[in-house]
């Protein structure tokens, strides 16, 4: 069948993408995934959203990405509900390297109107009273910062896409992209081929394959990522703690339980989603180390998902040079969830050749091949 | 009896009208009901209501319940408190 854009993913970047170009008056726009909607890292991802960063681009997503979420129920017209609760990231610092990164990241934050701040540890347990305060040196905090339902986000896009006209295609699987003359022409999938002129890349953990597919090099990989989930408690926690040195995130979220994460450095970059033993050992001894009273809760669950990880961990929202109607949102490196509002918008304009809402210098894909990377992202768990 | 009075999910009291609704509206999988409602993300991990829920959903779709797909059984068997596993990882060492 021929149509006008073919967007390769239904996680949070696909849908989000999908529902802006839509917004903006396109016509014929289909969505694929090999599987459910938010089966990759989208419905495994712990739903944090920060504007802590330590590099401007990211606090620029992150500050107008959180203040679409603040009326996205309203704009969206959804009406479950998101469950967005806004109640601060606290990210504790444990030496003095950090110390030092994490003031300099106040005051970029600052700069742009992100209202952070440097905190003492007793300032910090006024916040969290059940943190060791032997585990850190100082933390910094974020009130706006919060956390929301992964899910219900992306049903709340996935439903106003499909409103306004977004056709959405489940367990289908891209198998080829053919192109011509450095044009994109058309994907073909296990049940159907499109004629098309305009391609998404949005596959997350499988970016990569996606790219190549399309005889696009895109220097990503995939790594896993662990979490688990508690039973649910009343609450006691208020605001994500953070740490980026002893790795790891801890967040009580409205239902109750604790969603407790991290990645490994030394695990091979490949698909790899399984659960591990020395995962939950090791986060066991971290959480009591950082949260003893934390370690008194059951855990119920354990799961993992995969980072799309970038050279610079900042994104690739992007064209590409060499093919022209192949366009990229992938390399979050943990954070699409969080940027996704903005990568809606920032893509589809990106699409339609209309001036950028933001300056998108550093997500484009040609900053690899000229080694102009600006900037590379540190605060990243 | 009513439909909202039929518990299906024990954990995060789901109940069958419920489960019927998000069926009516096109979310046909397990996965995807479990991703809105909960179901099997409490402490029993679905062992209460997975197979019930795979019978609405069969019925639903008029389909035997075997070919109906549930969710993932993931680790724990049992819930664990966090300390005991850190005691335990420490004796490992």
């Amino acid at each position: 069948m021929k149509t006008n854009i073919v967007i390769i993913g239904a996680g949070i970047s696909g849908v989000s993408i999908a529902y802006n170009l839509a917004k903006m008056g396109q016509k014929g726009i289909i969505v694929i995934d090999k599987s459910y909607m938010t089966s990759g890292a989208t419905g495994r991802c712990g739903a944090g959203v920060r504007q802590q960063w330590a590099t401007k681009s990211n606090c620029e997503m992150a500050k107008r990405s959180i203040e679409f979420f603040e009326i996205a129920e309203e704009t969206l017209q959804y009406e479950g509900g998101i469950e967005f609760k806004q109640e601060g990231y606290l990210i504790l610092a444990t030496n003095n390297e950090e110390v030092e990164q994490f003031k300099k990241n106040v005051e970029l934050q600052n700069s742009i109107g992100i209202a952070s701040r440097a905190i003492t540890v007793d300032e910090a347990l006024k916040i969290v009273p059940h943190l060791n305060p032997d585990s850190f040196l100082m933390a910094t905090f974020c009130p706006t910062d919060g956390h929301l339902n992964p899910f219900l986000m992306t049903d709340a896009y996935y439903q106003a896409a499909k409103r306004l006209g977004v056709d959405f295609h489940f367990f289908e699987n891209v198998k080829e992209i053919v192109s011509e003359h450095g044009q994109v022409q058309k994907v073909i999938t296990d049940q159907d081929t499109y004629k098309t002129n305009i391609v998404v890349n949005a596959a997350g953990g499988y970016a990569r394959e996606i790219g190549l597919m399309a005889g696009v090099e895109i220097p990503v990989y995939s790594e896993k990522h662990e979490i688990l989930v508690t039973e649910p408690i009343s609450r006691i926690q208020g605001p994500m703690v953070m740490s980026f040195s002893k790795n790891i995130y801890c967040q009580q979220v409205p239902h109750g339980s604790f969603l407790i994460g991290r990645g490994d450095p030394t695990v091979p970059h490949d698909h790899d989603i399984t659960s591990t033993w020395h995962f939950l050992d090791e986060m066991a001894k971290t959480v009591a180390d950082i949260l003893p009273k934390i370690g008194e809760l059951r855990v119920i669950r354990q799961w993992a998902g995969s980072y799309n990880m970038s050279p610079d961990k900042q994104p690739i929202i992007s064209d590409v040079p060499t093919l022209e109607g192949f366009f990229l949102a992938c390399g979050f490196s943990g954070h699409g969830f969080m940027f996704a509002p903005m990568t809606g918008i920032l893509l589809s304009e990106i699409i339609l050749k209309k001036p950028t809402t933001l300056d998108v210098g550093d997500y484009h894909l040609h900053r690899f091949k000229t080694n102009t990377i600006r900037e590379t992202e540190k605060s990243v768990v | 009896m009513n439909k909202d009075k039929i518990i299906i999910c024990r954990c995060s009291d789901v109940t069958l009208e419920d489960i019927h609704k998000l069926l009516e509206e096109g979310y046909t999988s397990f996965e995807d009901l479990k991703r809105l409602l909960r179901i099997g993300m409490g402490p029993c991990q679905g062992q209460t209501c997975a197979e019930l829920v795979r019978k609405e959903i069969a019925n639903f779709l008029h389909q035997k319940a075997e070919t109906v797909p549930i969710h993932k059984t993931r680790p724990l068997t049992i819930g664990v408190k966090l300390r005991a596993i850190a005691e335990g990882a420490k004796d490992e060492n």
